[in-house]
């Protein structure tokens, strides 16, 4: 098992160095560089600046040095020093605008996360032990809605109805009077009541497919020979339910988390745009079209990391739930 | 039909009737099989894919999958003896598929043996784990340790070397045969009255088979269980069974002692049976397959089932209605008209 | 190939009683014979065949391949199919619910017809108020002359499809928005982009996904590795992070063409990667059967194994794939013009449509401004259902 582990984790070093070259590719792509963009959006508003402070900027930042070269100071200082760059448009390190936010992000990606397990594990469980029952083809149909509904637009129309209908203003993290108060029970409590839109919007989502993927598996599952077999011991129906099928219904679920991570990474981006929740999503929009470009590279290559660290953990607790994983008998 | 008029009879299947509801339409896998099953002793059953030998099996087991599976008629009776010399007969159709009263004669009373050793066993659960577990179910009071002690037991009991490491192995580390061992040890680990067994070799080797065949009858020399047999393979079944019922599309065609039945196959179909498998005293001569395909399951007979494939129907009688089950000779009973009066 | 596997296996279903088909068979009883000849289409035909018959049976699957043909045919002849052009403006009629149409005129009936409206300012809520003018029935016409247009930037044209002709009041189906303009002809002509940006998105992301996937599954070892590490990678990027971070590179200054192919080219930059792990896994699991082996052993060209044995038998799990990338694509055109890294007005698509309505007051007060995410939706939906629909009958063989 350890064994597994250590050479997991090993495997992720290349894999994280693709992601970051690819990140940073990314951000190399648009035409000209901050300098530039910075230099001609002053020049709109009025402010003249001479070439030799242009081609001054240009050299501090570096941008006069071939993209690789550029490419090994960043990464190097990732790995070094764990300095992710310079945010122009902040005029901070990239490394302490995204440490403000990125707990955010991960509160309401893990908090969905796990929402979203609660939500579709006993629905997905009941929907396939019930096929076609008025339940199952409920789930069903909310499931489809779901995956069909666009979160920014739904994220939309439920804030647009929490005001209308409750009064409620779900915008931004915090109502207006605790924006600069003090922590409190009550703004805890506010930061809560701000948080389940987004966490409903997003586990939703990604709700919808765990449905359908633990309904389907189940069914599977359900027609297997062991089936038979635990119920010809006389087994009662919901201790073999629990003990066989639903256990190795659930792996897969658990294992792809690798694929809903980035689902609901890419949600919680979008639905705190449209939300203005404080987090990384309005941080990316916004660089993006200033051409931060560290800050938008470090922002890709963080998310993407933390999905590789997520489908490391799911892969974990597959080789040890499957036993013929673990010992490598079942090649991948 | 009364095989024999002892009062050793363990299963008493009466008229039952069994059909399957599915969007194509409905198939009438049983329709109306009688038979006995005495204690201690081998019912051989042989039959076709469809013929309704396994579903004869579950419906003992109270297992049919329903839906879309529906018992329609009949009764299967178990007559379990108890303490002194009172019987408890259980009519099996009446009970609901998942009660208390049901699976406590699951696994305890009447175990099965299931064909595919490979997925018979949750993958993801040590070998060890799922036989303990049968012992478990049926005696709480037993502790874990005693449960695992007997669970090794057996498994030795059965062949498996090492018993007391393998218990802990996991399904796929053991080759189809020693698999088919331990689903062995698992159906008498609770020392069952009768056991089941669902074309146990099929999937097997031949010297498995015949090592798997040697072991059944060993076992049942030594703990006294009844086997219901179940195969499509004629030589395997003559090799275990006292007695052999044979079954073409939900009806029993042909029953009588394992050599009577081998000596004097009476029923068209038996006999079309025999010619299809090669022996090795026998002329050398060309195999005769059975002509025809096996009818629709959808379909319905208003006569004898086997008439479209039959070499000697008598046209007008065989297709109107069904030939009654009959002793054509002492304890040989036979569903053909060729030998009605 | 297929076909006589399943064949065999049916007809040998025990192996101690095989059959012969004998000519004399066919003399038997009537209902035998019909039996025999519908199973015998069954078993002689071929598997596309068969995915057709199974497909038909599954209503819903049908029904949403028929709309989805509609709001494709709608996309293609946008120019015909809307009374309006999507920049034309109805003069005063700005966010104007949609029109009512009527059947009855002064308690007769009469055939469906509009009323022309007229907009008044309430004094006490400053809000303006459109009340219908009952005095005058405007029919609405079929085939009638209307504004001028290019059908296809090509054939100048002035018959639509409906309208209200000349001089009277305009239609306007899903109400107008801040400008006067038409939704409903925006909503079409809308359509044009966001459905065919999820085609030709899938449609790139199928010819990568079955190059690599195939390259993958036919040279296996090393090059099979990187390129599955390369996957691995590639979906474990969050996709609008990426997205958003490829579409900032865009040059504002490119045309609505120009930028339609880069988004496109964005979308598929991902997309191939799903399609690629099915060629790949389909590849490698049939390069096992024993067909595969009976065709090397008959001394079939690895080329001729790939294409002629290999492929057909996964070439039904591709379309289902396919049919499921659509909405992936169609869903990220719609979220990345949301967010103004899309498509650019003028061009019109249904997220530069759901942008315009971005302002949560101005959709409580003109619900019909949502009415292009409801083509979202089912335009999702709709390829859902036939790819569920296509999923059940693509495995022809099963039970």
């Amino acid at each position: 098992m350890l064994v597994y582990i250590i050479r997991r984790l090993l495997m992720l070093i290349p894999i994280l160095l693709l992601v970051s070259f690819i990140a940073f590719f990314v951000i190399e792509l648009p035409p000209g560089d901050w300098v530039t963009t910075y230099v001609s959006q002053l020049r709109t508003s009025g402010i003249q600046m001479s070439d030799q402070e242009a081609q001054r900027l240009t050299a501090l930042y570096g941008f006069d040095q071939p993209t690789y070269v550029r490419y090994f100071k960043w990464i190097s200082g990732i790995v070094t020093r764990g300095d992710f760059g310079w945010s122009f448009q902040w005029g901070k390190p990239v490394g302490e605008v995204i440490a403000e936010r990125l707990p955010i992000t991960l509160a309401i990606s893990l908090m969905a996360l796990v929402f979203s397990w609660l939500v579709a594990i006993p629905i997905g469980i009941y929907s396939a032990t019930h096929q076609y029952s008025l339940i199952d083809y409920l789930a069903t149909f909310i499931g489809f809605i779901g995956l069909a509904t666009p979160g920014f637009l739904l994220a939309m129309i439920l804030a647009w109805g929490a005001n209308q209908f409750l009064g409620f203003s779900a915008l931004g993290l915090y109502s207006k009077e605790f924006l600069d108060a003090p922590w409190s029970f009550a703004k805890a409590m506010n930061m809560l009541q701000h948080m389940i839109l987004p966490l409903v919007i997003i586990g939703m989502a990604s709700a919808g497919s765990t449905i359908r993927v633990l309904r389907g598996n189940l069914l599977d599952e359900l027609k297997k020979q062991y089936v038979v077999t635990a119920r010809a011991k006389g087994m009662s129906e919901t201790r073999l339910l629990l003990k066989y099928p639903v256990r190795l219904a659930l792996n897969p679920v658990f294992s792809t988390i690798g694929w809903l991570l980035p689902a609901i990474f890419a949600g919680e981006v979008l639905i705190s745009i449209v939300l203005s929740v404080p987090s990384i999503g309005p941080l990316l929009l916004r660089s993006t079209l200033a051409q931060d470009m560290y800050l938008t590279g470090s922002i890709v290559l963080i998310l993407s990391a933390l999905t590789i660290f997520g489908s490391l953990i799911s892969d974990i607790y597959l080789a040890w739930a499957d036993p013929r994983i673990r010992y490598g008998g079942l090649s991948k | 039909m009364n095989m024999q008029t002892t009062n050793n009879v363990l299963v008493d299947v009466q008229d039952l009737k069994v059909q399957f509801l599915l969007h194509e339409g409905t198939v009438h896998a049983l329709e109306g099989v009688s038979f006995q099953i005495q204690q201690g002793k081998t019912l051989g059953v042989i039959g076709e894919s469809g013929s309704g030998k396994s579903v004869t099996a579950q419906a003992i087991m109270g297992i049919i999958p329903s839906p879309p599976g529906k018992v329609v008629g009949g009764r299967v009776l178990l007559n379990l003896p108890e303490e002194g010399a009172s019987v408890r007969v259980i009519n099996v159709t009446e009970l609901p598929p998942s009660g208390a009263e049901i699976r406590s004669i699951r696994g305890k009373e009447i175990s099965m043996i299931f064909q595919e050793p490979m997925t018979s066993f949750s993958p993801v659960h040590t070998l060890g784990n799922q036989i303990m577990e049968a012992v478990q179910l049926h005696y709480p009071d037993v502790s874990k340790k005693e449960a695992r002690e007997r669970a090794i037991e057996m498994m030795r009991r059965v062949g498996i070397p090492r018993a007391e490491e393998r218990i802990d192995a996991y399904p796929y580390q053991f080759s189809g045969g020693m698999r088919q061992r331990a689903m062995i040890a698992m159906s008498l680990v609770c020392n069952p009255r009768m056991v089941i067994a669902d074309e146990p070799t099929t999937a097997l080797d031949v010297t498995i088979e015949a090592q798997i065949l040697e072991l059944l009858k060993d076992l049942q020399k030594e703990f006294g269980m009844a086997i219901m047999y179940i195969s499509h393979d004629l030589t395997v079944v003559g090799g275990v069974a006292d007695e052999v019922m044979v079954m073409y599309l939900g009806l029993v065609m042909e029953h009588a002692a394992t050599d009577e039945l081998f000596d004097n196959p009476l029923h068209p179909y038996t006999e079309a049976l025999w010619r299809s498998i090669p022996t090795i005293d026998g002329d050398i001569e060309r195999l005769t397959p059975i002509r025809g395909v096996l009818p629709s399951p959808f379909a319905v007979h208003q006569g004898c089932p086997f008439y479209s494939r039959c070499e000697k129907r008598i046209e007008g009688v065989c297709d109107q209605s069904r030939p009654p089950m009959i002793e054509a000779r002492p304890q040989h009973w036979v569903r053909c008209f060729l030998y009605t009066e | 190939m297929s076909t006589q596997i399943s064949e065999r296996s049916k007809s040998s279903v025990t192996g101690s009683a095989p059959f012969l088909d004998e000519a004399e068979d066919r003399s038997l009883g009537s209902l035998d014979e019909r039996l025999e000849a519908a199973d015998e289409r069954f078993y002689y035909a071929n598997p596309w065949q068969l995915i057709l018959w199974r497909f038909r049976r599954h209503r819903l699957a049908m029904l949403s391949l028929v709309l989805l043909v509609l709001l494709y045919l709608g996309a293609i002849f946008a120019e015909f199919v809307s009374p309006y052009s999507a920049t034309w403006r109805a003069q005063g009629l700005q966010m104007m619910p949609p029109t009512s149409i009527h059947i009855f005129h002064e308690g007769s009936l009469h055939r469906p017809f509009v009323y022309g409206l007229e907009k008044t300012l309430d004094q006490e809520t400053f809000k303006y108020v459109f009340t219908e003018d009952a005095s005058a029935p405007y029919p609405i016409l079929f085939f009638t002359q209307g504004e001028e247009y290019k059908m296809w930037g090509l054939w100048p044209m002035r018959i639509h499809l409906f309208g209200t002709g000349e001089g009277a009041p305009p239609i306007m189906l899903f109400g107008s928005d801040e400008l006067g303009r038409d939704i409903f002809s925006r909503t079409i002509y809308g359509s044009r982009i966001s459905l065919s940006i999820g085609l030709f998105g899938v449609l790139i992301s199928f010819l990568l996904g079955v190059m690599i996937g195939g390259v993958s599954g036919y040279f296996g070892g090393t090059t099979d590795e990187v390129i599955q590490r390369l996957i691995d990678v590639l979906i474990s990027i969050p996709l609008i992070p990426f997205w958003m971070a490829l579409s900032a590179a865009l040059p504002r200054t490119w045309d609505a063409t120009q930028t339609f192919f880069a988004i496109t080219l964005i979308l598929a930059a991902v997309g191939w990667t799903g399609l690629a792990r099915v060629v790949r896994g389909k590849l490698l699991a049939l390069r096992e059967e024993d067909y595969a082996l009976a065709a090397q052993v008959a001394g079939a060209s690895k080329s001729r194994i790939i294409f002629r044995h290999l492929m057909p038998g996964f070439t039904s799990h591709l379309i289902v794939s396919i049919t499921l990338a659509i909405p992936v694509a169609i869903l990220g055109e719609t979220a990345l013009s949301f967010l103004g890294l899309g498509i650019q007005p003028p061009a019109v698509s249904w997220g530069v449509l759901l942008k315009d309505a971005q302002d949560l007051v101005a959709v409580a007060q003109q619900p019909w401004r949502l009415i292009p995410a409801l083509f979202v939706i089912g335009t999702v939906l709709l390829f859902n259902f036939v790819g569920d629909g296509l999923r059940d009958a693509a495995d022809p063989y099963s039970a």
